[in-house]
Order: structure tokens, then C-alpha cells, then sequence
């Protein structure tokens, strides 16, 4: 769906501030894909998903939406916008509006939709992030909390319908059911809608939940890739670039420090607890068999 | 408690309600009381809109009590001539590291506090060097802090409170916006000035980090909820749960474990307790096959 090709971004080039923010980056989201996208602070995370949806166009280099060079100059840039939204850090900054259905309502009015249809997606993007049109619609967003608010400004960007949502540290600041809901939605726009995900995020837990697919980058360019379950079987790299593993993936490789057997490429607890429960009964692990 | 030092700081009763230009007056804490010693690292958790940062505030004197009193080090914050000693010997540390460093380099920016207490040069310069060898950016001192990682900047931000020689640091969610690198580095020099004596007042949603604390104050609608040890708090799934808070992955793990007939002891907090407790069990089982 999405193709970087030796995407460059050089920031304020030709002054004695010019710093490469992102070099030679090349890779592919397939449509319908979850992948996440991690990398230690300054390593051009924020820098590259903004390529992604025409927000800053690349110093050199090219990037594609459906084989469709975005920064051609005959290709509509709001056009690739309302495919692939893209959620800001704490993007409750952004709701301004005094309704929460006028706020979600924003977008859809700007692409020139009639009073229904507007409605409608409003009442629909609402309802897929599990916020009751009807209850939350006609309160100020400024009335809900940290976890709703979050929750509005995603609805904002659905009522667009994209085919891609890129989200940068969506549940930063959140406390842990907020968290918890709002990757379970996430994970449900998927599978329901065949939305495509890509996730920047410090949270390696996140990470591991929500996608199949991780891109490590260090410094600006791509350093790894590939399944998420690979990736962080090697806790020793991650921690080389400044990233860590999700903790029972951390503690599986502890124990293999230990001389217990335990399968290295677990995700999440249930999968930990299943491999650590394997290794002492002396079953072999099954790498195959894990959901 | 009778046997021991008294608190460094003393909550009693506090009670703090926002008055909004318009509409209702909004109750943030409601009879609040919390001691913290020296040397101890207190996690105060709890879910969004809780009372945590308000509580935050009541610390050293940046909010003043609607009900109730806040004591620390016997100082009353309610005493307008108290302010200026009270917030020494508090420092607070926030979220955004960007929004706490001002001055063109390292050094300067950690001096900046000690200045404003007018403090003769040559003190300062010491208390400078001393602050960043605490926090180990004496390399670094001369370099502009928008150079820096953000775990860097958060310890440039330490190191600047460090210099006023704080009796207690309250760090407020100060590693949600680190990479795990970060993150590790910020907590791993709290801690160890927690080890040297100083008081540790942690405002965090991440429960791994609660973890690493002495003990955990969790907050709910204003008031203390619960408050233990982490093993005791986090032991309470069904609380926690009611309250948009979780055990952290390697409790749900340990208690998923000894659920399924593993024997491990109880309060098992960090990756490596947990392994070295699974490693003993298995080298048992062996031992018997």
C-alpha cells in the first residue's frame, strides 16, 4: 500500500543547523498490515511517518501510495491526507471545537459532505472507538477525560474514512485500562475494517500487542525489520539501540540465562507463561504452535 | 510506624477543590493523609483524573490546601515566608523535559536554581559539578541541552535540583516520554540518590516503575485507596482493576504460574526475581526426576 524508496530528509538544509533527520530509508506497508515503528528518541520516527501522508516532502527520494508518487505535482495532497491519517502525540491538544460530534464532525464537513452523511460518519467513527454517539456527541470535549479525549481524536480521523491510520504514541500519558482500551479498538479497526496500522511507540508491551510487523531504526535509517516475535527474541540488539523488550520477553531470555529452556520469542504473558510451564513439565518448546 | 524518624513530609486531611471561572467547583483530593520518610521511594499510581499531579503540587507549595495541611520538614506550605524553603527542599520534576531546560548549555542550566537563591559563585560552581557527577553528565557540561537524548535532558533537569540540595524529589511522570533507554537511566539515578538518603515521591502509570518502589500509594477520586508494599498493593488484581489499574506483566506472570501448581515464593516484582525463583524450581524438579 505504502512504498518508501531512499527516503532523505535533510532539516533546515543550507543553514548551520541542517541535521539529517531521516537517510536512505526504504520500506513497504501492505495493506492491511499492523507494523510498528521503533527507534530511541532522535532516531527520525516522527520525521518518517510524516512522509508517509505528504506532511513533509523528502529531500531526496520518493514515496508511494498504491505505486502513486505522493509529492508528484499533479497528485492531490489532501487526497493522500484523508487516506492516511495520522494521530499527533497527545492530539487531545487539537480538539477545539464544542461538541464532541461538531469536533469529529470537522473533517468530513472540510471534504464538502452533506449535514447526513457528516452525521453519519460522526455517529459511526464515534461508536468504533466505543464512545456512544447519542451519550458523548453533545459534551464539551473538554468535559471527558485524558482516555476519551484520546479516543475523540481518533473518531476525528476515522469519520475520514482512511484506509491507513498512522498513530504516534497513542497512549502516552494514559493510565493502564485507557491503554488497554484504546489498543483493543485499535486491534478491532483492523481485523473489522481491514485498516491498515502503522504504530510509533516507546511502549515495546504496545508494540508486541498490536503488530505483526516491527521497523527498528537507529539514527535515522532502517537498522531491522522484520516479525514482531523475531525482533524481540533479541533483546541484546534492542538494548544496543537504545530499546528494551517487553518484560516477560525479558524475563524468558533471564531464564535461558539460567539454563531453563524457555522458548526466547514470547510476547505476552499468557504466551510466557504457556513456554515457562513447557520447559519445567520438559516439553519441547513448539515455536509453530503459538497463536 | 512509632519507632521510626519523623516524616519528611506530613499530609494531613488535605483537601484541594479547583474553582473554574465558570461552572462548578471540581474536588480534586478530599482528606488526604501521606507520610514520606527519607530514603524512601514512595509510587503514587492511579488512574486519569485521580488527584495525583494536584497532589503533586501540594508537595512544595506550587498549590495550597483547600482543607487540611501540608507539613514538610516543618514548614507549613499555608506560611507565605515558608514558600522559598519549602519548594528547596522539594523539587519537582516534570513530564516534558523540553519545558524545563531554558539555558544555552548544560552547566548554566543547572546553575540556574542555585543563582536564584543567590548563592556566592564559587558555591555554586561546586554544587554544579557536584549535581552533574551525581547524575553523570560531567562530560557533557558544555553542550547545549537541545542536543541531548531525552533521558540526558531529564538528567540535566535532576541535576539542576539536585543542586539546591532538595531533601525530597517528586518526579512527575517523568519517563512516559523516554525510549526504554531513557527510561532505565532516569530511574536507575533516582534510585540510587533514594539509596543516599533522599525522598522519593514517584507519579507514574507505568506499573513496572511502581514496582521498584518501597511502597505504593494508590489514589482514586481523591482519596488513598490503598497503600502498601508493591507486593501487597499489586496483589490486589480485583482493586486495582475497578480502579483502571493493572498489576505489572510479571506479577499477572508469577501469579499465572503458582496458579498452575509452579511453587514460587510470594511477592515476586521484577523480571529478575521472577527467574531466578522459576530457575530454583526447576533445578528442583530435575533434582527429583
Amino acid at each position: 500500500m505504502i512504498r518508501c524508496e531512499g527516503v532523505t530528509y535533510v532539516y533546515q538544509r543550507g543553514t548551520p543547523f541542517e541535521a539529517t533527520a531521516i537517510e536512505d530509508v526504504s520500506l513497504e506497508i501492505a495493506a492491511g498490515d499492523a507494523v510498528g515503528i521503533i527507534g530511541a528518541t532522535g532516531s527520525g520516527k516522527s520525521t518518517l511517518v510524516q512522509h508517509l501522508n505528504g506532511l513533509l516532502r523528502p529531500t531526496a527520494g520518493r514515496v508511494y501510495l498504491d505505486d502513486v508518487d505522493i509529492n508528484a505535482r499533479e497528485v492531490d495532497r489532501r487526497r493522500v491526507r484523508q487516506q492516511v491519517g495520522l494521530l499527533f502525540q497527545y492530539p487531545e491538544h487539537q480538539l477545539f471545537e464544542e461538541t464532541v460530534t461538531a469536533d469529529v464532525g470537522f473533517g468530513p464537513r472540510n471534504l464538502g459532505l452533506g449535514p447526513d452523511e457528516v452525521r453519519h460518519r460522526t455517529a459511526r467513527a464515534l461508536a468504533h472507538v466505543g464512545l456512544d454517539p447519542a451519550v458523548f456527541g453533545p459534551r464539551s470535549p473538554f468535559t471527558l477525560s485524558n482516555g476519551e479525549m484520546r479516543r475523540v481524536a481518533i473518531a476525528g480521523l476515522l469519520a475520514m474514512e482512511p484506509r491507513m491510520l498512522i498513530l504516534d504514541e497513542p497512549t502516552a500519558g494514559l493510565d493502564p485500562a485507557s491503554r488497554r482500551e484504546i489498543l483493543d479498538h485499535i486491534m478491532r479497526l483492523r481485523s473489522a475494517r481491514g485498516l491498515t496500522i502503522a504504530l510509533v511507540s516507546h511502549s515495546m508491551d504496545a508494540v508486541a500487542r498490536l503488530c505483526r510487523r516491527v521497523i527498528v531504526l537507529d539514527r535515522g535509517r532502517v537498522v531491522a525489520e522484520g516479525a514482531t516475535r523475531d525482533v524481540f527474541a533479541d533483546p541484546g540488539r534492542l538494548a544496543a539501540l537504545g530499546l528494551g523488550v517487553p518484560q516477560v520477553a525479558e524475563c524468558a531470555r533471564l531464564l535461558r540465562e539460567r539454563g531453563v529452556p524457555v522458548r526466547p520469542d514470547v510476547l505476552t504473558v499468557d504466551e510466557a507463561r504457556r513456554a515457562i510451564l513447557d520447559a519445567l513439565a520438559g516439553r519441547r518448546p513448539a515455536p509453530k504452535n503459538v497463536p | 510506624m512509632s519507632d521510626r524518624a519523623p516524616a519528611l513530609i506530613r499530609v494531613r486531611g488535605l483537601s484541594h477543590t479547583y474553582e473554574p471561572g465558570a461552572g462548578e467547583p471540581v474536588p480534586a483530593l478530599r482528606g488526604v493523609d501521606l507520610d514520606v520518610h527519607r530514603g524512601e521511594c514512595i509510587a503514587l499510581i492511579g488512574g486519569n483524573g485521580s488527584g495525583k499531579s494536584t497532589l503533586a503540587k501540594h508537595l512544595n507549595a506550587l498549590l495550597l490546601p483547600t482543607a487540611g495541611e501540608v507539613i514538610v520538614d516543618g514548614l507549613d506550605t499555608r506560611d507565605r515566608d515558608a514558600v522559598w524553603a519549602v519548594r528547596q527542599r522539594v523539587g519537582m520534576i516534570f513530564e516534558h523535559p523540553d519545558d524545563q531546560l531554558i539555558a544555552a548549555v548544560v552547566e548554566e542550566d543547572v546553575a540556574f536554581g542555585c543563582e536564584n537563591l543567590g548563592l556566592p559563585p564559587t558555591e555554586i560552581r561546586s554544587r554544579v559539578d557536584e549535581a552533574l557527577r551525581t547524575v553523570g553528565l560531567e562530560a557533557l557540561r558544555r553542550r547545549p541541552p537541545h542536543l541531548l537524548s531525552g533521558g540526558q535532558k531529564q538528567r540535566v533537569a535532576i541535576a539542576g535540583v539536585l543542586a539546591m540540595r532538595p531533601r525530597c524529589l517528586v518526579l512527575d511522570e517523568a519517563t512516559s516520554m523516554l525510549d526504554p533507554a531513557g527510561q532505565r537511566e532516569v530511574m536507575e539515578t533516582v534510585l540510587r540518590l533514594r539509596d543516599e538518603g533522599l525522598a522519593l515521591v514517584l507519579i507514574t502509570h507505568s506499573m513496572e516503575e511502581a514496582a521498584l518502589a518501597d511502597r505504593v500509594v494508590v489514589l482514586a477520586g481523591g482519596t488513598v485507596a490503598l497503600s502498601g508494599t508493591p507486593s501487597d498493593v499489586f496483589a490486589r488484581d480485583d482493586v486495582l482493576r475497578r480502579l483502571r489499574l493493572e498489576a505489572p506483566p510479571i506479577v499477572a506472570l508469577a501469579r499465572g504460574l503458582a496458579a498452575a501448581g509452579v511453587p514460587l515464593p510470594p511477592g515476586l516484582l521484577t523480571a529478575p526475581q521472577l527467574a531466578d525463583a522459576v530457575a530454583a524450581a526447576y533445578r528442583r524438579g530435575r533434582g527429583g526426576a
